[in-house]
């Protein structure tokens, strides 16, 4: 098994890893070197049909997300936000602080036919990341979607605009502070009969 | 909610549209005209440097073929003299635009220079409804999503479900999901063929696939009461068991679509105007493909053999034959031919489905997840319970995170849901194909002609529903 037993958290986990080590290492060997460089990041390990999940810090997360292209995750399969506001106790390895926001990568390596998921906190205060529009292109529509639904902001994204949502919205509707039903009048410069 | 006013009140009107070239970045104006960058690490400071004459100059860019290979060739088309070019815009109300998408591209006389799909115009927040309905209701607001492939959408939600849950399905229950599952991808597919050939200009080819479609819509209301939306695919399983004598009435449309399937090939593969039209046009390669995630038909398109249900099998597509076919060009051509021969690969399926049909249960057993019969509610308190129960509060799913992604007629339909231990998903986020895949729009438009971008177009295959959701 790649990851070290102390870092993953959670006792929960930690049970799962025992019990299953040895069966996981004949079936998982080959993600030994796709994980070789990454030991230092926090790591959730595989369970059922879920991947390996990936904890890096806010600075490393780009860092991060190249070392898996080179590795040979060729495809970003999705990319999407978590609002944890009103859901702050999860299940995360013990050296991650849990944060606002969660940005979830889902990457996929085509090679062997496996997922990896890297799951970055971005904190309330400062809701910015890195664009990882550089490494991965087809990243664009997503980090645009997710700006457009909880205003993080992406740095380095090369338009950084609302997608779904019309120019001039205001707020960020799938932020769970966000009140369903206060909506306003959609379209401002839609007159009426007179 | 630091930050939100401020970024909210800098999105001023107009900046999802195609704006002029001097009003847009390098990086945009490279990702407009179809640049797939992957030079990652020094380039972002890079780039601007090296092109001291501005977009129009030729200069060498680094960061274009990158350390793991990939290359883009943006210099492969003229740019068009400066100020006798157009910017026009194309639908969201246009009749071959496949739903409310709005096309906007820059033009120099014909020749396509940049592109950028504005889309947003059927966002209705079903990610937001997701989060209010309880797991046993949620299905019947996916349904809507790709509202071409229902069924799909319905099973990646029940799938991820289940996967949060731990819980295995009885093998009747996995079987029917299958049929029904390829038989919506014979009739998504069918309704390409039809729109595609309208696109194209085969009016017939638009009635012939409509017809074709109606006879799997009719199985579809015999099996779940409706021809659409059909809330039949459901976490524990489906919602009813399939009719008697469903093997003739799916043997039936098998015959009766395997035969059309070759008057298609009369009609268009070997015609040559047809031909002429789509061979060559809309091409993408497989590193542009990967790069942009784009998958499904079009990924294989490119030439890689990546299908879900054959890579990353789920459900029981490990127990039946099939082929997963590849294209050799990436253009309309190789998109057409793989779609038409989807629909023979999935009635080979269907017809290993109906043959190898498992008896038993249709869905779990599970009083806490599935209801009790109708004729048990008369006679059992605990039945009548469970069912007050169920409807009402629905069933509480443990708390963590789940990554389901299932191959749709489109590509990876993929569905993340985050529970916190409640009857309702935290939060529920949908991966459409179709999203994703419009970001291949500007690649395969670039340097082409405008009266081919309605082909194009057609021939990613947007679903409007999923794109916005």
């Amino acid at each position: 098994m790649v990851m070290d037993m102390d870092m993953a958290g959670g006792t929960e986990t930690t049970a799962y890893t025992e019990s299953n080590a040895s069966a996981e290492t004949a079936e998982r060997g080959s993600l030994d070197a796709v994980l070789h460089g990454l030991r230092d990041i926090p790591q959730l390990p595989a369970r059922r049909r879920q991947p390996v999940v990936l904890f890096p810090q806010r600075e490393r997360y780009f860092d991060v997300v190249s070392e898996l292209l080179d590795a040979g995750c060729e495809m970003l399969a999705d990319l999407c936000v978590v609002d944890y506001l009103l859901n702050p106790h999860r299940n995360l390895p013990e050296q991650v602080v849990p944060e606002r926001f969660e940005v979830v990568v889902n990457l996929l390596f085509l090679g062997l036919g496996e997922r990896f998921r890297v799951r970055v906190q971005v904190p309330e205060s400062d809701p910015t990341i890195d664009s990882i529009y550089d490494i991965y292109p087809g990243s664009e529509a997503m980090e645009r979607e997710a700006f457009d639904m909880f205003g993080i902001v992406f740095n380095g994204h090369p338009d950084m605009t609302r997608i779904l949502m019309p120019d001039d919205w205001e707020g960020h509707p799938l932020r769970k502070d966000y009140g369903v039903g206060r909506v306003p009048v959609q379209f401002r410069e839609a007159l009426g009969p007179r | 909610m630091t930050g939100t006013s401020e970024y909210a009140s800098s999105t001023s009107e107009g900046a999802q549209e195609l704006g002029p070239r001097s009003s847009e970045s390098v990086k945009e104006l490279r990702r407009e005209r179809g640049a797939v960058l992957r030079g990652y690490g020094s380039s972002a400071e890079e780039i601007p440097a090296a092109l001291e004459g501005g977009i129009h100059g030729k200069a060498a860019l680094p960061g274009e073929a990158s350390s793991s290979g990939f290359t883009t060739s943006p210099e492969s088309f003229d740019e068009g003299p400066v100020g006798e070019t157009m910017i026009i815009n194309m639908g969201p109300q246009h009749p071959s635009t496949h739903g409310v998408l709005r096309l906007m591209m820059e033009l120099d006389g014909e020749t396509i220079l940049r592109t950028k799909p504005v889309v947003g115009y059927l966002h209705t927040g079903m990610e937001k409804t997701g989060e209010e309905l309880m797991y046993v209701q949620g299905s019947t607001n996916v349904t809507r999503m790709d509202y071409l492939s229902p069924l799909n959408n319905e099973l990646v939600f029940s799938l991820c479900t289940e996967e949060l849950l731990g819980m295995e399905l009885p093998a009747r229950a996995v079987w029917i999901r299958m049929l029904m599952s390829e038989l919506n991808r014979v009739s998504s597919h069918l309704m390409w063929m039809a729109t595609n050939g309208m696109d194209l200009g085969s009016t017939s080819m638009m009635i012939y696939g409509f017809r074709e479609r109606e006879m799997v819509l009719g199985f579809f209301e015999k099996t779940t009461g409706l021809r659409m939306n059909h809330n039949y695919i459901r976490p524990g399983g489906v919602a009813a068991d399939l009719p008697d004598g469903w093997e003739e009435d799916v043997e039936l449309i098998c015959d009766n679509v395997l035969r059309r399937t070759e008057e298609y090939d009369d009609l268009l593969t070997g015609q040559p105007i047809f031909r002429e039209r789509t061979e060559g046009v809309g091409i993408i390669t497989a590193e542009e493909a990967l790069g942009l995630s784009v998958t499904g038909p079009i990924l294989r398109s490119t030439g890689i053999p990546w299908d879900l249900r054959k890579t990353m099998p789920y459900l029981a597509y490990d127990q039946v034959e099939f082929d997963v076919l590849v294209g050799t060009y990436g253009d309309n051509f190789d998109r057409y031919a793989i779609r038409l021969n989807e629909i023979r690969e999935s009635i080979r399926i269907i017809r290993q489905v109906i043959e190898k049909m498992p008896p038993g249960d249709y869905r779990v057993q599970d009083r806490k997840i599935t209801p009790p019969p109708r004729a048990r509610i008369d006679e059992s308190m605990e039945a009548l319970i469970h069912h007050f129960k169920m409807f009402t509060e629905g069933f509480r799913v443990p708390a963590g995170e789940a990554y389901v992604a299932i191959e749709s007629p489109r590509g990876e339909l993929g569905c993340y849901i985050v529970s916190d231990g409640s009857a309702k998903p935290y939060r529920m986020h949908i991966r459409g194909p179709s999203f994703v895949n419009m970001q291949a729009v500007p690649v395969m438009l670039v340097g082409g002609l405008v009266a081919d971008a309605v082909a194009t177009t057609s021939s990613v295959d947007p679903v409007m529903g999923e794109v916005d959701r």
